[in-house]
């Protein structure tokens, strides 16, 4: 058991957990934010994605002291109270979300890459966002929503 | 009097706690007190189990054992036949199949205990593909591994043959596919005080899991109560193995007095959930020398797996849909589900219809090539038409849509000037591919191509199956003066909370926030049916309306009875505004007691169908589509991009135009992956790519440019003119896509999915066109 502290949408939490554990688990069970989801345990789906300083990574890969001391963004970090983020609610008009089941990660892949977005660079929405599956939409209205913000 | 929501395009009301994480999935509740729960399967495809044995060094404190032998009421997995047992006893007929079953409170533990348990099994002659099934390689089902046989007929078909101008044959294949949902299956059973089992978990049919619990359990109806959390996608997945792993659930919960939760890694998932039948389908086809289908001859084949379970009913849709929408007098149709020692297939978006129309529709490209004759225009010469009738005889009204959709994606997608440019050039040649030049399409590497496909998908269950299903729907009137509907039907994604509430709140004059959803829960709501067969909109909307209509009368007539006016009463039906609405509402429940409008499926005047001799009226209504797909295929490394589809769907009113987009766009892309990448491949009857990494679907990267266009021809019985559309989309992109690759490389496409390894074969075995 090693103790992890980590910051995640700005609150601090002090866990212990195998050091090995996977961030996701920490973050769904020792942290009660269920937001980032499994869908396949090998970082191919991109369910599990949450920003870890602002890089998104797949939570499922990450071992829980790789994240020691480090600031975590989820799902639960993006609104402000009912005060949906731009990105979120371009997403709810959109209807870029349907089972919602890779939504979080797909919010947060999003979100990295607008922030990370620089000078008038122009974002490749469609090969930044090809690590996130999503099984119901086709995709389109996702990507008409990350273009309106 | 509100502005009627049918027909806007509306967010959908899950939206929010979608985007907000705040949306709660089986794996995201806390029960106190839940134990783990795991799977033993065979991994042998047919055999005898000898022994279970668990290794009597481990320590094995903690644990809950469930076998065979822990059931308490009949050991079968209740859905149409009752041959698929919850646990091996005595035989095992595929590699996947469950056999005993081990719980504990932690995790790490529970991964121990199921290394410490041996199964010991005496191996049998395994049947794995539809040919050794045929040949009863293995006794699996009855005398000969035939799970169901469908017979088609009308007219004459002999005689169509010996009258035809050409006779053309071919023989199609498509392969398993995985409806891939990205949460997997997951249930958690609790065991409640008074004995009543609840199963909470991603599912499309709780009353399907709820008759399954009942027979496994031997108890009545209130000794179990089944409710659906928020579920990620289903696209039949989450249609009959839900009750499966409820089942294991229960009996887990059972025996250890404690809830239990098993939620599938996507490994298991994959590996042991069913998957899209595969078939085998063969055409002779009689044509005039103009190309009027004079005679066909279809033989259907499809790989059922070890059990029954739907197959039965995906061969009947596949068997219905096999001619395709074309006007033909004279045709013989045989259909068989065959077993086969593998896992079970079932319930995927489509039903059966995606492979025939695969079929038919390559067919139809085969007999245009032979006649010479443009691919639409061959369509145009055969499409059903209002007064046609179909494969069973169903005379067509003017809900016939095939023209429109047709000569709309003509007109749309540019089909002849592109079609055009892209015409035919000489098949590459793999040996001198790589000194091609790289630009330019003529006899450069990468070659471009246009393809069509022509389909149509009957809505509900088939025949008098929604007669049979008898779903029931309600409508509660809150003391708070709000609605609440009542059905069983479950939220996948599809948005089914946003349209019922739409159409509800429509035919009361309410806003659709007026309207609100109680839970899918066994033990509040009538069953309307499962969620599934493009029947929820069309046909639990109706029943709905129906229910809605019954409750503006009934408060329109009190509150003109009603001695004391309430306030803001209007004495004409219909035009209150919301607040009017709930002061009336609220006063009529609070003087008179709770109001509950309660509708059943009401079939159509006139439908008729005979089970028996597949004769009649086999679908309420048909969405019609057609996807016109433009490829673009590396000649060196047989990569295929598909870089636009242009989608016509005629699907009745269009409740929503932004879900049925979503529901369009969503549909038509499994079906690009159903084309070209999305390949199970299966060593000694396991899967072998059980994995995201091997088992590829479509990302953003490899989507194309959709261009939707929904056109809508109201369906007198559905909702406001709805028709089902959620399977349509899935129908059309196979046979699209395949045919854009027969115009860009000139060789013939027979198989799905069309990886680069089999079209570097299909080029090798060329020339097959002409």
């Amino acid at each position: 058991m090693s103790e992890i502290r980590i910051t995640v949408n700005g609150r601090r939490f002090r866990v212990r957990v195998p050091p090995m554990k996977r961030l996701l688990d920490v973050l769904r069970e020792d942290c009660g934010l269920t937001g980032a989801k499994e869908g396949c345990g090998e970082g191919e789906c991109g369910a599990c994605t949450v920003l870890l300083d602002g890089e998104a990574v797949n939570s499922c890969l990450v071992p829980a002291l790789q994240a020691n001391g480090r600031k975590i963004t989820t799902i639960e970090g993006l609104a402000r109270g009912k005060r949906l983020s731009r990105l979120q609610a371009a997403f709810l008009s959109a209807g870029a979300t349907q089972c919602g089941i890779c939504t979080p990660g797909m919010l947060l892949m999003a979100e990295a890459l607008a922030r990370g977005r620089t000078g008038g660079r122009a974002i490749d929405w469609r090969e930044g966002l090809a690590g996130n599956l999503c099984r119901c939409t086709g995709y389109t209205k996702i990507l008409e929503a990350v273009k309106e913000v | 009097m509100i502005a009627p929501s049918v027909g806007l395009p509306l967010p959908r009301t899950d939206g929010f706690d979608k985007v907000t994480g705040r949306a709660a999935y089986v794996d995201d509740l806390r029960v106190p007190g839940c134990l783990h729960g795991a799977t033993i399967r065979s991994t042998i495809p047919h055999g005898r189990l000898r022994r279970i044995r668990r290794d009597p060094a481990f320590d094995w404190s903690g644990f809950t054992f469930v076998t065979a032998a822990d059931i308490p009421g009949q050991n079968v997995i209740a859905l149409i036949t009752d041959d698929q047992p919850a646990l091996v006893d005595g035989i095992i007929r595929h590699a996947e199949e469950p056999v005993c079953l081990l719980a504990h409170r932690d995790r790490e533990r529970l991964l121990a205990g199921l290394r410490a348990v041996t199964l010991e099994c005496d191996p049998l002659p395994a049947a794995l593909t539809i040919r050794e099934g045929l040949a009863r390689k293995a006794k699996i089902y009855g005398r000969d591994n035939i799970f169901k046989e469908i017979r088609i007929r009308k007219g004459e078909v002999r005689t169509a043959f010996r009258g035809a101008h050409r006779i053309v044959e071919g023989t199609f294949r498509t392969g398993l596919q995985e409806q891939l949902y990205i949460e997997t299956n997951g249930m958690i059973a609790i065991p409640e005080r008074g004995g009543r089992m609840s199963v909470l978990g991603s599912l499309q049919c709780p009353y399907y899991v709820h008759k399954a619990l009942k027979r496994l359990l031997g108890v009545g109806d209130d000794r179990v109560r089944v409710v659906q959390t928020t579920t990620g996608g289903g696209f039949g997945g989450k249609e009959e193995y839900p009750s499966m792993l409820a089942a294991h659930c229960a009996l887990l919960a059972r025996k250890a007095g404690k809830p239990v939760k098993i939620v599938y890694d996507r490994l298991e998932d994959l590996a042991a959930t069913t998957k899209r039948h595969p078939s085998v389908v063969r055409h002779r086809t009689a044509v005039s020398r103009e190309g009027r289908l004079l005679g066909m001859d279809i033989d259907v084949l499809m790989d059922g797996g070890a059990y029954l379970t739907l197959s039965p009913v995906v061969l009947s849709r596949g068997a219905i849909h096999a001619a395709g929408p074309y006007r033909c007098e004279n045709l013989a149709i045989r259909a068989r589900a065959v077993a086969t020692n593998t896992p079970p297939n079932g319930a995927f978006r489509g039903f059966g219809a995606p492979q025939t129309i695969f079929a038919v529709e390559m067919q139809l490209n085969r007999i245009a090539r032979a006649l010479r004759i443009d691919p639409v225009e061959l369509r145009r010469r055969n499409v059903l038409r209002p007064g046609d009738s179909t494969a069973t005889g169903q005379v067509l009204d003017a809900g016939a849509s095939g023209p429109l959709v047709l000569e709309e994606a003509v007109r749309r997608s540019g089909w002849s000037v592109r079609r055009a440019s892209f015409t035919k050039r000489a098949p590459p040649d793999p040996e001198r591919a790589s000194k091609a030049p790289r630009k330019g399409t003529a006899s450069g590497r990468i070659r471009r191509g246009l393809g069509l496909s022509l389909f149509y998908h009957g809505a509900g269950f088939t025949g008098i199956g929604e007669v049979y299903l008898d779903s029931h729907a309600s409508l509660a009137v809150t003391r708070d003066g709000s609605v609440e509907i009542h059905t069983a039907s479950t939220e996948i994604g599809q948005g089914m909370r946003t349209t019922f509430a739409q159409i509800v709140g429509d035919e009361l004059g309410l806003p659709p926030s007026m309207v609100r959803l109680a839970p899918q829960d066994t033990s509040l709501v009538p069953n309307s049916g499962p969620t599934v067969a493009s029947r929820t909109c069309m046909i639990v909307g109706k029943i709905l309306a129906n229910a809605a209509a019954d409750l503006r009368d009934a408060l329109v007539q009190w509150a003109g009875d009603s001695p004391r006016r309430a306030p803001g009463r209007r004495a004409t039906r219909g035009p209150w505004n919301p607040q009017q609405f709930r002061r009336l509402a609220s006063a009529w429940v609070r003087k008179t007691g709770p109001k509950v409008f309660t509708r059943k499926y009401d079939r159509p005047p006139g439908m008729k169908w005979d089970e028996k001799e597949y004769r009649g009226d086999a679908y309420g209504a048909f969405g019609w589509g057609v996807n016109v797909a433009e490829v673009e295929v590396d000649a060196e490394t047989f990569e295929i991009r598909v870089p636009r589809v242009d989608v016509v769907l005629e699907i009745g009113t269009v409740v929503n135009p932004l879900l049925a987009q979503g529901q369009a766009e969503g549909g038509t892309l499994q079906g690009v992956g159903y084309a070209l990448t999305e390949e199970v491949v299966r060593k000694n009857g396991r899967m072998a790519n059980a994995q995201l990494t091997n088992y590829i679907i479509p990302t953003t990267a490899d989507t194309p440019e959709f261009r939707t266009t929904l056109l809508s021809n109201a369906y007198r019985h559905g909702p406001f003119g709805a028709k089902g559309m959620g399977e349509l989309p899935l129908d059309g992109p196979g046979p699209a896509i395949a045919a854009a690759i027969e115009n860009a490389l000139g060789v013939s496409i027979v198989e799905l999915p069309i990886t680069p390894e089999r079209l570097a074969k299909a080029i090798r075995a060329r020339p097959a066109h002409e």
